[in-house]
């Protein structure tokens, strides 16, 4: 369904000028900065998968899937989808594809949401019968009746996705590119797009990549997940496999009184991965060791002040594979 | 061809409901028509001129109060929907629609015109022949040149708006641009002063720009100074050459599309 092969992406960022004069200038002189969104990246998705593409702010997540819509060209790479080159044959693969970009809406503003619906029925030209059955079901999965005739500006978040995915399915695509379509949810509503998602994967055997930055997405839809970092790829492979490797560990934190000190404190399943101060880091296998036992044997050894602990986060995880490969660093921000 | 028509029709409803900014609309050209018309008045009756460059006394009310009764229509200034929706990236959405862009804002656009022939055009000329003595067409088909020409210089309009509003796909602020193009346009387009006023090498800079077939063009065709054959191969020349140049333009601007934001 998709191939990518080395796709790369800079942006050339201008210098920034006020005023009338200003643009004027800009337009002569294009001084500026390079950024490198997305570096040489390839992969495939074959149908039928679900595909979860994560990585932190700015890794070049939108990029990627704007490229992969048709709507930037990439500055370098290649990269065919249902078929078509995006960049090149951007209105023939329209009709293949859905699209929902958490951020924005590709709803009219004004329009109450049934008219936006419609109005999309005739950019893709649905037959109505399609649209009619695809309409009856959507309003059942996604409950859209309460809010149908409001206006799409008077819609709370979760109202306006469930509009906007939606409308993004009406026409059939075999495709559906997601970026971040929980973002700002409620645990309810989250969970509602989930099932939505899961369920037009299975019945309809729609191919779906989604970015986000709530693992629990990925972790509820999604067998494969791809993570960049920084325009770069770091890990393509399943999801099962990661949180094997990363997951089952948590970090204890404790911080030690003045002058005290646990070095040479060895434990199965219990490894000291950072000290700073009076500091440490004790990364320990939940399987293997529980949370409690631990304290009290760190507690038996020094006096501590405070402990706390932490879960392996999706951008610890991230920047675990980013810094030390398989070696997962319990990266602790501070 | 089906969305085209249904964009319209909701746009035309949706300027309906706009009273209020209607009603500021009206207010605003009366009173400028009625200050131009009396500042015209005295400049003719106190120099006791008869003809000034082609235009009675009614003829130039006339000219007046269609240049303010097609403000409006033409929607001369300000018009930055395209530009806004690249600023904010809404743009984006839009252009991933297997539909044409620039007819899809033209139909928006039309749906808009539809809408101000009926709550700006009519009543604003109406307000004009109730209080002052214009000068009416003698016959039915310079009523409909007329017609066809005002239709048309809203499609020219459209098309320099349009070009105009893609300029944000590489200017982040297109104040700048705004602030030369209603200079450009109050003086171009005719509305200010008659083109037949201006000194004769101003005249012939005028000639050759788009812009007097969206106000004086039509004004002549009303006055009969402007065969309907004429106006309307100039108005048909810059529609379609405004047509393909916003398409040129936007195919390049897409080629380079840089899109605000994530
Ligand atoms: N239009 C643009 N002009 C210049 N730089 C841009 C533009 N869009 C994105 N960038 C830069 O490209 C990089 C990747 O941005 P992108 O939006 O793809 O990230 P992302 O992974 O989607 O991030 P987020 O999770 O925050 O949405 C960032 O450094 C960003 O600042
Ligand atoms: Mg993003």
């Amino acid at each position: 369904m998709i191939t990518a092969r080395g796709l790369s992406k800079s942006y050339w960022v201008a210098r920034h000028r006020r005023g009338a004069l200003g643009a004027m200038r800009s337009l002569v002189d294009r001084s500026g900065r390079e950024v490198r969104a997305v570096r040489d990246i390839s992969f495939d998705v074959a149908a039928g998968e679900i595909v979860g593409y994560v990585g932190p702010n700015g890794a070049g997540k939108s990029t990627t899937i704007k490229m992969l819509t048709g709507i930037l060209v990439p500055t370098a790479g290649e990269a065919t989808v249902a078929g078509y080159v995006p960049w090149n044959q951007r209105k023939s693969l329209a009709s293949k594809i859905g699209v929902v970009f958490g951020q924005r809406t590709q709803l009219w503003w004004d329009l109450p949401l049934i008219e936006s619906l419609e109005l999309l029925r005739f950019v893709y030209r649905v037959p109505v019968d399609r649209f009619q059955a695809n309409l009856t079901e959507m309003r059942s999965l996604l409950d859209l009746d309460p809010f149908l005739e409001t206006p799409v500006r008077q819609l709370s978040l979760g109202q306006r996705m469930r509009g906007d995915l939606a409308a993004a399915v009406l026409h059939e695509p075999p495709l559906l590119y997601l970026d971040e379509p929980t973002i700002g949810l409620d645990v309810v509503a989250k969970a509602r797009v989930r099932e939505f998602l899961a369920r037009i994967n299975r019945e309809r055997g729609v191919t779906i990549l989604l970015t986000t930055h709530d693992l629990a997405d990925v972790e509820h839809l999604c067998r494969r997940m791809i993570i960049i970092d920084r325009g770069r790829l770091l890990y393509d492979g399943s999801v099962e496999a990661l949180r094997q490797r990363h997951g089952s560990h948590r970090t204890l934190v404790v911080d030690l009184e003045a002058g005290a000190t646990i070095d040479g404190f060895v434990r199965d399943g219990v490894e000291l991965v950072r000290a700073d101060g009076p500091r440490r880091w004790l990364r320990f296998d939940r399987e293997a060791v529980s949370a409690a036992s631990l304290i009290s044997s760190v507690v038996a050894r020094a006096p501590v002040v405070d402990v706390a602990i932490e879960e392996p986060a999706i951008e610890d995880i991230i920047r675990g594979i980013y810094e030390g490969g398989l070696r997962a660093e319990p990266a602790v921000s501070e | 061809m089906r969305l085209y028509f249904e964009v319209a029709r909701r746009s035309f409803q949706r300027h309906l409901t706009y009273r209020v900014a209607t009603l500021a609309g009206l207010f605003t050209n009366a009173v400028f028509g009625i200050f131009f018309s009396s500042v015209y008045r005295a400049f003719y009756q106190d120099g006791e001129r008869g003809v000034v460059a082609d235009f009675t006394l009614p003829e130039i009310l006339t000219f007046v109060w269609i240049g303010q009764s097609l403000l409006m229509l033409v929607y001369l200034w300000n018009w930055w929907e395209v530009a806004d929706s690249i600023r904010t990236g809404d743009v984006v959405s839009d252009l991933m629609k297997p539909m044409d862009f620039q007819l899809y804002w033209l139909s928006r656009d039309l749906g808009r015109a539809s809408c101000h022939w009926l709550t700006r055009f009519v009543p604003t000329f109406a307000m004009g022949a109730l209080l002052f003595d214009l000068a009416w067409p003698g016959t039915i088909s310079t009523w409909l040149a007329f017609f066809i020409s005002v239709n048309l210089a809203i499609l020219v309009s459209f098309g320099w708006r349009f070009l105009l509003n893609l300029s944000a796909f590489w200017l982040l602020d297109v104040r700048g641009i705004n602030t030369i193009a209603v200079l450009v346009l109050n003086f171009f387009s005719g509305l200010l002063v008659p083109i037949a006023f201006f000194p004769g090498w101003l005249r012939t800079v005028a000639e050759w720009l788009p812009f007097r077939a969206i106000v004086m063009v039509p004004v002549e065709v009303f006055l009969g100074q402007r065969t309907p054959q004429s106006a309307l191969l100039i108005q048909a020349f810059w529609v379609v050459a405004l047509r393909l140049l916003g398409q040129v333009v936007l195919n390049a601007a897409v080629r380079k599309l840089v899109v605000q934001g994530g």
